[in-house]
């Protein structure tokens, strides 16, 4: 399945959108341990801002620079919207709340603890029509994510968003789950491949071969495992080499193979 | 589209285990709502499955034992689901399998169980939770490969009420794109605390059973099912029969509002249009229409819009939640199994518990049963967040 990829985003720790991260993963600049603060979603409303949280910040941060480095209209893109943990803060809530006496749920909270509710806020800030589907693939949902991406971009024969992004849990979810780290990555995929871009992906999925390839960076393979989305790293160090090359990635079952052509 | 069929299907709801006591239940218009008793609950009805919670999971790994996949567990055991599994297992290898399943809130209740015993000193839950097999949104297709022995590529949608209706087009994905040959798709959500505390917080629970597109309706009964279909290529497997063809689909985002549905219904149309599109067929081709049809004010009254921009008075319409609840993201896969049912037995369930039907309704709404042929159907689903789903299936 070959796919170009028009447009790339990164939000984790020292890795502020992708101009900053593409040099980090290229060792042009070094990886500096720091807070993820990605900026507001600018299109969203004031109030919608307000009431939609950290987790669809994180997403739609990425969704918009991805999207806007394609130069396509967001509205314009298949969304596929993959996050293991979903809102883990409005979740552990919501638990609270209703295993407390005399807790109320917050009708808020509740229709934004669906986990579709980024993607959701995505259409609602672009006001698109346009369809959009969230996943939850545990440690996998990048990988998941990425082969559902794909054959919905090629099978659909339209341009795709791929938004994988996790954010740690507090309470007590949060320590039988463990995510240390925000992290959130954006891919704009592009089914004619005669268009230009970043790189060309060809992945081939292979059920019963079970490969990962690791990140060679050293501060940024302490990363992988604090987050699922940042099972991201080794694709987006091997696109930021500008090299050709193949990416091995465990799915579920199985692993995908991914094969990197600069454009 | 090339043309996909099913050809094995299961469900367990509210009024049964299996395909032919839910047919039987609507035929004699017997509703399975009964008054809230879900861990000292008590607003609303609700649509419980019976002998869930007895239910023991004998095959596969105890760490995913929870409601959600006990109830996907007595799936499997109904229909002749898991003979029917094994059979294409044997035909295409366990590694052209995938399973692609919807789900809301998954085995929830069993997170809500831990809350309840948490170590007031260390703030850990007991370490009998097991998070990632019971809450955790990817346990369901995790436990079906190891309950059914497949071994290809697995993925949860959770587009909230519009779930496993929406994991139909996700498997048609992967099934064009090549990466297998036949997926189990379907889902199940179960009840839990969580959505019936949620949806009366939003006030959206009715006092009495759910009564869709009745004129008084005043909001949902939450209820819970499982169910699941194998969906492959037609003609692959001649010699197995199809229950239907998956004629077409559209999918569509409201672009609106997370929990209210757009009022002009935009959504809703472009997923009706686009389905009869992708199945080149006209709106008068359709016998019937499953719709989304929770109970609540604003869904049915956008709903009716929707059916009737797109269909006028053609098509006779219905909801049977009345029978089973809101199953949530489950009700997709509920209805398409119903949708089937429908095609064998030749008739239409009108909708159960109107006393006057909304009279602000453009569209054709059925109140009673009709016995008539009906070939091919439309299955809706919407979800918070502004998710749209219709699906047609045909007699195959």
């Amino acid at each position: 399945m070959r796919v170009v990829v028009q447009g790339l985003s990164v939000w984790g720790p020292g890795l502020a959108g992708w101009p900053h991260a593409e040099r980090v993963l290229r060792r042009e600049d070094t990886w500096q341990d720091g807070p993820v603060t990605p900026p507001p979603a600018q299109c969203l409303p004031a109030n919608e801002r307000r009431r939609s949280g950290p987790l669809t910040r994180l997403a739609l941060a990425a969704a918009e620079e991805a999207s806007q480095q394609s130069g396509l209209q967001p509205s314009s893109l298949r969304g596929v919207f993959a996050c293991s943990n979903g809102d883990g803060a409005i979740v552990d809530s919501i638990l609270s709340a209703i295993t407390t006496e005399g807790g109320e749920v917050s009708p808020t909270q509740f229709h934004n603890s669906v986990h579709n509710a980024p993607a959701g806020y995505w259409t609602i800030g672009h006001h698109t029509h346009v369809p959009a589907v969230a996943l939850g693939c545990y440690d996998w949902s990048f990988a998941q994510g990425l082969l559902k991406a794909v054959a919905e971009c090629l099978v659909e024969k339209t341009p795709t968003v791929l938004v994988v992004y996790d954010l740690p849990i507090p309470g007590p979810i949060g320590k039988a789950r463990v995510t240390e780290n925000p992290f959130g990555c954006a891919f704009v995929l592009q089914p004619d491949t005669t268009q230009d871009g970043i790189c060309v992906l060809d992945i081939t999925y292979g059920a019963t071969t079970t490969q990962q390839d690791e990140v060679l960076h050293p501060d940024l393979m302490k990363l992988v495992p604090t987050n699922p989305a940042a099972r991201a790293l080794p694709l987006l160090e091997k696109i930021a080499s500008r090299t050709e090359g193949t990416v091995k990635m465990a799915s579920v079952p199985g692993s995908l193979s991914i094969a990197v052509t600069p454009c | 589209m090339n043309p996909f069929v099913l050809t094995a299907g299961t469900i367990v709801s509210a009024i049964g285990h299996g395909l032919a006591e839910q047919c039987h239940a609507l035929k004699t218009r017997q509703s399975g709502l009964i008054p809230c008793d879900f861990f000292g609950i008590t607003t609303g009805y609700i649509g419980r499955v019976s002998g869930v919670e007895s239910h023991v999971i004998t095959h596969g790994p105890s760490a995913f034992a929870c409601r959600n996949n006990a109830l996907a567990d007595m799936a499997c055991q109904q229909d002749g689901f898991e003979h029917a599994v094994q059979d294409a297992i044997t035909f295409y290898g366990a590694d052209r399998i995938a399973v692609v399943v919807g789900t809301s809130t998954s085995g929830i209740l069993s997170a809500e169980n831990a809350y309840l015993d948490v170590d007031a000193q260390t703030g850990f839950p007991p370490q009998t939770f097991h998070q990632s097999g019971t809450q955790d949104l990817f346990s369901l297709p995790r436990f079906l490969a190891e309950r059914l022995g497949t071994k290809g590529p697995l993925l949860t949608v959770s587009n909230a009420c519009a779930s496993s209706s929406r994991a139909f087009v996700d498997a048609r994905h992967w099934l064009e794109a090549g990466l297998c040959d036949a997926v189990i798709v379907g889902g199940a959500d179960s009840l839990c605390r969580m959505t019936l505390r949620g949806f009366a917080s939003l006030g959206l629970v009715s006092d009495g059973p759910t009564r869709p597109c009745d004129a008084a309706r005043n909001g949902i009964s939450v209820g819970e099912a499982a169910g699941f279909v194998l969906l492959e290529r037609e003609g692959a497997r001649p010699q197995v029969p199809a229950l239907a063809r998956l004629a077409g689909y559209g999918v569509s985002s409201d672009g609106h509002h997370m929990s209210s549905p757009d009022p002009q219904a935009r959504g809703a149309i472009i997923a009706m249009q686009d389905a009869l599109k992708q199945a080149d067929l006209e709106p008068d081709h359709i016998d019937y229409i499953n719709l989304h049809g929770t109970g609540t004010v604003v869904n049915d009254s956008m709903e009716d819009q929707a059916v009737s921009t797109v269909f006028g008075k053609k098509v006779p319409c219905s909801s049977t939640k009345g029978w089973t609840g809101h199953t949530l993201g489950a009700s997709g896969i509920l209805e398409t199994m119903m949708s089937i049912g429908l095609m064998k037995s030749g008739f239409i369930p009108g909708c159960l518990n109107v006393t006057q039907l909304d009279p602000s309704f453009q569209s054709s709404v059925l109140t009673d049963n009709e016995n008539r042929p009906v070939r091919r159907v439309m299955s809706n689903a919407f979800g918070f967040g502004g998710t749209n789903c219709s699906l047609i299936f045909e007699a195959a």
